[in-house]
């Protein structure tokens, strides 16, 4: 990296104009650093010693007296670093949104509602599960398993001092990882449309946001083991990708197959929703990765960097994959390509110069689109390729995070076989884990309710049967019914009878 | 020679078609369409307003066949389109004075799909695959 102005010449970035002498490596290794009762370093966001030292504990809302005679306390970060986190913060939210686009164009219209609204309803529930004990969990204590409830239903955190990790303030950190846990509950849905039940897919995610994915989270970047044995995610190819992507394989095996699948073409109804999908996916990850340097900084500017490339890599070489193979390069082949670069890329944006980027995402693009090919003809009616994107997609960026990372370019370690080696552990750790809880969950639910809708509501269409919405109605023939005629109870939908939508 | 018009469910439209082939049927033209038959009407919500959906989408099928092929093409229709619930559909044949195929110019029994005279064993069983 050529040497360039500090950005933050009187701030608390001090002498350093390279990572390296900003970060000593030392600083990015959770092992040497003592059991810290609230962790503050995810692997590779360390910050400087002095930060960490001034980071005092923050004053609570939740004191009255103290907040009206001197209001919340200055947050220890700088300005720019806090204005960064907020914007990458709701860049993530964007990531939901641009991911229910990407599901939405992907389904047959009479799904379409359904669909993106699996995305959109993983922002309520699990905002509210990870306010009330998943941030917790992942964030708090000392064990190297889970954490307590320290901070459940947001105690302790503040708007001001340094308690978060990175010395930002704890409550900015809890929204930054909250929008985390939202994404990773909703890739899952990709992979079960056009079948499951809404109300079941909503306990589910309740369930799998506090029961696998606050553990892995807390594993790899709250102090937990994987983070001790040196395990490299920069911004969450582990804990969110190769965690949705097996969770979303094995919710679907759970589920079964769609009633059409094998025997009918089902066709993408709205081409241009996924691209624009994939493009905002794309926009809001430079918040996922650039923002998991958890400061507006170098390491910042090189994820950003690497964010850019690595998914530019993967879009050509998925286009000349699918000119190889057809002839004509396709626009759900990109929008994939984009989607596979951006996940591979996740692990190692902080870690690697932007010409290993480049190599990440070519190299990356090779396994997924194999598996997607092979998945089309295969039993497994993973429905929009979750497993092959981002869990295929996760590993091969884990897996090559452990060869390209360099301390030159702000990993806390070079790249190394051994690195390799550590990174394939915490690849299992993580989809063992994901594996059998998913599993577990599902059956969980599966016994509480109907995980599946039923064969007439899955030949009309969900939005129909369980929304009572159509995505795409002209209204002729609709009717305005006043509500007195309504009864305690309109009449559903779709009686046992069946009855035509 | 009759004109089979069949009305029925959108989503076992491929349901007919498939059984239709099978009766080795393969003229066909289908025709997005919306009506009322006796079914109860789904209720909508949109905010505050709540709607009655009185006419329901359903898909239309003309096919055009030699008279060999009537029963054939109706039983397809109904084993392709029934589930027993109101909302089927109808099906309707109608006798027709004349056939045109605009291509050779062929008339009547020469210009509906398929010519041959007589249906293979289709009526019962799973036909000859679609070629």
């Amino acid at each position: 990296m050529p040497p360039r102005p500090d950005p933050h010449p009187a701030g608390r970035h001090p002498a350093g104009r390279h990572p390296p002498s900003r970060h000593p490596p030392s600083l990015h290794r959770p092992g040497l650093h003592p059991p810290d009762p609230h962790p503050r370093a995810r692997a590779g966001r360390a910050r400087p010693l002095a930060t960490l030292a001034s980071a005092g504990i923050a004053l609570s809302l939740a004191t009255p007296a103290a907040a009206q005679t001197a209001g919340p306390q200055a947050p220890a970060a700088p300005a720019g670093d806090i204005a960064w986190m907020m914007v990458s913060t709701a860049l993530v939210l964007v990531m939901v949104v641009g991911l229910a686009f990407f599901y939405g164009g992907l389904v047959r219209r009479k799904n379409a509602l359904n669909t993106m609204m699996m995305s959109f309803v993983s922002l309520g529930v699990v905002g509210l599960t990870f306010a009330g004990v998943g941030y917790s969990l992942a964030f708090s204590g000392t064990s190297a398993l889970i954490g307590d409830l320290a901070h459940a239903g947001l105690r302790g955190l503040a708007p001001g001092g340094a308690g978060g990790s990175g010395g930002l303030p704890s409550l900015l950190f809890f929204c930054f990882q909250a929008t985390f846990a939202m994404i990773t509950a909703a890739l899952i849905s990709g992979a079960v449309v056009e079948r499951m039940r809404f109300g079941a897919y909503m306990l589910f995610i309740a369930l799998w946001s506090v029961i696998v994915y606050a553990p892995i989270a807390k594993w790899v970047w709250g102090g937990g083991f994987l983070q001790h044995l040196g395990a490299l995610d920069f911004a969450g190819g582990t804990v969110v990708h190769i965690n949705a992507g097996v969770a979303a394989a094995v919710l679907a095996l759970v589920l079964g197959r769609r009633h059409d699948y094998g025997r009918q073409a089902m066709l993408p109804h709205q081409v241009p929703m996924t691209l624009l999908g994939a493009g905002l996916l794309w926009f809001g990850w430079f918040g996922f990765n650039a923002g998991s340097a958890l400061s507006a900084n170098a390491i910042s500017v090189v994820a950003f960097a690497n964010t850019l490339l690595a998914p530019a890599a993967t879009l050509v070489v998925w286009a000349l994959l699918d000119l190889m193979r057809d002839g004509r390069v396709t626009a759900v082949g990109l929008a994939t390509g984009i989607v596979v670069g951006l996940v591979a890329i996740t692990p190692a944006a902080g870690f690697v110069s932007p010409a290993s980027a480049l190599a990440i995402g070519t190299v990356a693009a090779l396994p997924s689109y194999a598996l997607i090919l092979w998945r089309a003809r295969s039993g497994l009616d993973d429905a929009l390729d979750v497993f092959a994107a981002h869990g295929i997609g996760g590993m091969s960026g884990a897996l090559l995070t452990g060869l390209f990372a360099s301390t030159a370019w702000g990993a806390p370690v070079n790249g190394s076989l051994a690195q390799l080696g550590v990174q394939a552990l915490a690849v299992a750790c993580a989809a063992g884990t994901s594996a059998v809880g998913t599993f577990a969950i599902a059956r969980l639910v599966g016994a509480v309710t109907p995980l599946r809708a039923d064969a007439v509501t899955e030949a009309q269409g969900l939005d129909v049967a369980l929304h009572g919405e159509e995505a795409y109605t002209d209204g002729e023939g609709a009717l305005l019914v006043p509500v007195s005629r309504l009864g305690p109870r309109a009449p559903a939908v779709t009686g046992p009878a069946g009855s035509e939508a | 020679m009759k004109l089979i018009t069949a009305v029925v469910r959108k989503e076992k439209l491929n349901d007919v078609l498939s059984a239709l082939f099978q009766a080795d049927i393969y003229g066909v033209t289908v025709t997005p369409v919306r009506g009322h038959g006796g079914e109860r009407e789904p209720v909508q919500t949109y905010r505050g307003m709540t709607v009655k959906m009185e006419l329901a989408e359903k898909v239309r099928l003309d096919i055009g066949v030699t008279e060999p092929f009537v029963e054939p093409a109706v039983e397809a229709i109904q084993r392709g389109a029934r589930t027993g619930s109101v909302g089927d559909g109808k099906i309707f044949v109608i006798p027709v004075d004349r056939v045109i195929r605009i291509r050779t110019g062929e008339t009547d029994a020469a210009a509906v799909t398929p010519a041959t005279a007589t249906p293979a064993a289709a009526a019962t069983g799973p036909g000859p695959v679609h070629r």
